[in-house]
């Protein structure tokens, strides 16, 4: 096997036993990204130096006597967390040169934990989006089939793990931005709940629905991962103050006798077949290690798609309005009064995607139409999250596809908007709910891989995480690399 | 729910975003089209439905009002695109 296949746990077993050192592992990880990043294009920028800096520090702590999971692991970080001194681009012109003056809390974690920081990875424009395809630098290309998107927001710290291009990667996900990428590339992707890690630092799309999360090749790495960056921050007052959990501690548990939810309305019709069959089979699966499958109705699965297009669109408006050419990022040079300051900064720094989410969330905002969209959206809103408090009164988890489809040709679904939201018609509830979930790779289809989500409660990781790893234990999905 | 063009420039300028004469076209045909499929919102009754601004709720989070250290005016002036000593230089903002 080579270096840059190896999981977290598994680079970390022979760090520890002095078999490599970090300096080692981060410069196979940037022979692989110099063998084939000019391909994929997961990185918007790769910190050579800086990494075997980094590297060459893990290796004297551990020569010193320390050791944690992650010292001296190199993993990407999406372009969404601020990094101290390094570019933050949100894969945007508006913040092309930004470099923040402060790390983002999950980064201060990750570093202190003596994690390898390889390189900032490829993302819609401000995470607004399912492919990459809205990054105003380039397309990152699926590892799989290099013709076919990644998915995203986070496609291109997906397609990283996939590509063996870091040993790991952080993302975002506030629709999806995480599990969506993850099935398209097959890696496993966590989010986490909402709450659960600091959103410090990571550069705000829709405030009620983001979070950061972790993808790795399997879902033991994203236990580590979730391990290290969860827990309470005085500077993010919405971050829970409840003790961070042993998830790995059970994580190899039987799952007999647990009750796994089959949400019906989330087996559409339209579907791919090929998914709809790699998920039956893998509930096949989950019956034959002793779980109980229940047959759960969400009633309100299709408003999820309007409620979520009305809420992430109208906090990004929100959001958004602090980028004005005066603080930080890009300022039109030709402005004449603060207002075309605004206007013209504006104009040239964000993308059509990003403008057509701040025009929508606008209007949703604006007077007369706050109750019809706004307020009526937060309504229903509350009627989906019912909907999953009534599931978990009766199973343990819910499992379903992640996407209905597996990954697509780039530049195929661009031009039909409605086409193209209808991707995560399968992922956003869980933002709109707050709940966690993991997907996981389930099957393959025409050489491409299928992934399913494991769904559950508020703060309820270390179930997900241990659903998933049974999945995980009794097939190999997670074994195969892409053919690069 | 059909945008036209007067009511895309207006929620343009309530965005503080100038927009081309394709742009203001497109954005008129694409959110009309979005704004039409959101009408399905209005098939539920939410009339006692309270409203969920935060999934994951948390009430009146505190903290004592103490100084701690933070950035430095030249690390909070470290991005500016235009600064003059100690500030933020703007564009003239009256006549």
């Amino acid at each position: 096997m080579e270096l840059y296949d190896l999981t977290i746990h598994q680079a970390h077993e022979l760090l520890a036993r002095r078999e490599i050192s970090s300096v080692e592992l981060t410069q196979a990880l940037l022979d692989r990204i110099a063998a084939v990043d000019e391909k994929v294009k997961a990185y918007l920028c790769v910190l050579e130096e800086a990494a075997l800096a980094d590297a060459a520090a893990a290796d004297r702590r551990r020569a010193e006597g320390e050791d944690h999971p992650l010292l001296g692991i190199p993993l990407a970080v999406k372009d969404v967390l601020t990094t101290r001194g390094i570019e933050t681009t949100c894969g945007s012109r508006m913040l092309e040169n930004f470099k923040p003056t402060f790390d983002a809390t999950a980064i201060i974690k990750l570093r202190d934990a003596g994690a390898v920081l390889m390189g900032k990875t490829n993302t819609d424009e401000f995470a607004m989006g399912s492919t990459t395809e809205n990054s105003a630098f380039f397309t990152t290309h699926n590892p799989w089939d290099l013709s076919r998107v990644p998915g995203g927001s986070s496609g291109g710290s997906a397609a990283a793990t996939a590509a063996g291009e870091c040993i790991a990667a952080i993302g975002s996900d506030t629709g999806g931005s995480i599990r969506q990428p993850a099935s398209f590339c097959g890696v496993a992707g966590l989010k986490p709940t909402y709450g659960r890690v600091s959103r410090h630092g990571l550069v705000a799309f829709a405030s009620s629905l983001d979070q950061v999360g972790a993808l790795g090749k399997d879902v033991t790495d994203c236990a580590l991962l979730l391990q290290t960056m969860a827990g309470h921050d005085p500077m993010d007052s919405t971050s829970a103050e409840l003790p961070v959990p042993d998830y790995r501690e059970g994580m190899d548990r039987s799952v007999a006798g647990i009750k796994l939810g089959v949400p019906r309305e989330y087996f559409r019709e339209g579907m791919q077949p090929e998914v709809e069959q790699a998920v039956r089979q893998a509930l096949d699966v989950y019956e034959s290690l002793g779980a109980e499958l229940v047959d759960i109705s969400m009633p309100h699965t299709d408003y999820c798609l309007s409620t979520y297009y009305v809420l992430a669109p109208a906090e990004a408006s929100a959001n958004l309005a602090r980028f004005d050419g005066i603080r930080y990022g890009y300022s039109a040079p030709d402005a004449q009064d603060i207002w075309e300051t605004y206007r013209k900064t504006r104009a040239e720094g964000f993308g059509p995607e990003v403008k057509r989410r701040i025009m929508l969330g606008t209007y949703a905002l604006s007077t007369g139409y706050y109750d019809a969209y706004y307020l009526k959206a937060q309504k229903v809103r509350t009627l989906i999250k019912q909907d999953f408090d009534r599931a978990y009164a009766q199973v343990d988890a819910l499992v379903a596809p992640t996407v209905p489809l597996t990954a697509f040709r780039i530049g195929e679904k661009i031009d039909d908007l409605l086409q193209l939201y209808l991707v995560d018609i399968l992922t956003l509830s869980t933002n709109l709910a707050g709940i966690c979930g993991v997907s996981i790779p389930c099957g393959m289809a025409n050489g491409l891989p299928i992934g399913m989500q494991v769904l559950g409660n508020a703060y309820q990781e270390a179930t997900v995480l241990r659903v998933a790893y049974a999945y995980e234990q009794a097939t190999d999905w997670h074994l195969r690399r892409p053919p690069l | 729910m059909k945008l036209d063009r007067e009511q895309v420039l207006h929620i343009a300028e309530l965005a503080k975003l100038s927009l081309t004469e394709e742009e203001t076209e497109l954005f008129s045909e694409q959110l009309s089209e979005v704004l039409a499929y959101f009408e399905q919102l209005q098939e539920l009754d939410t009339d006692d439905i309270p409203p969920t601004a935060q999934a994951i709720y948390q009430r009146n989070v505190m903290r004592p009002d103490t100084t701690a250290p933070c950035l430095t005016p030249d690390e909070a002036l470290a991005n500016a695109p235009q600064r003059k000593g100690d500030y933020f230089q703007v564009k003239p903002i009256l006549d």
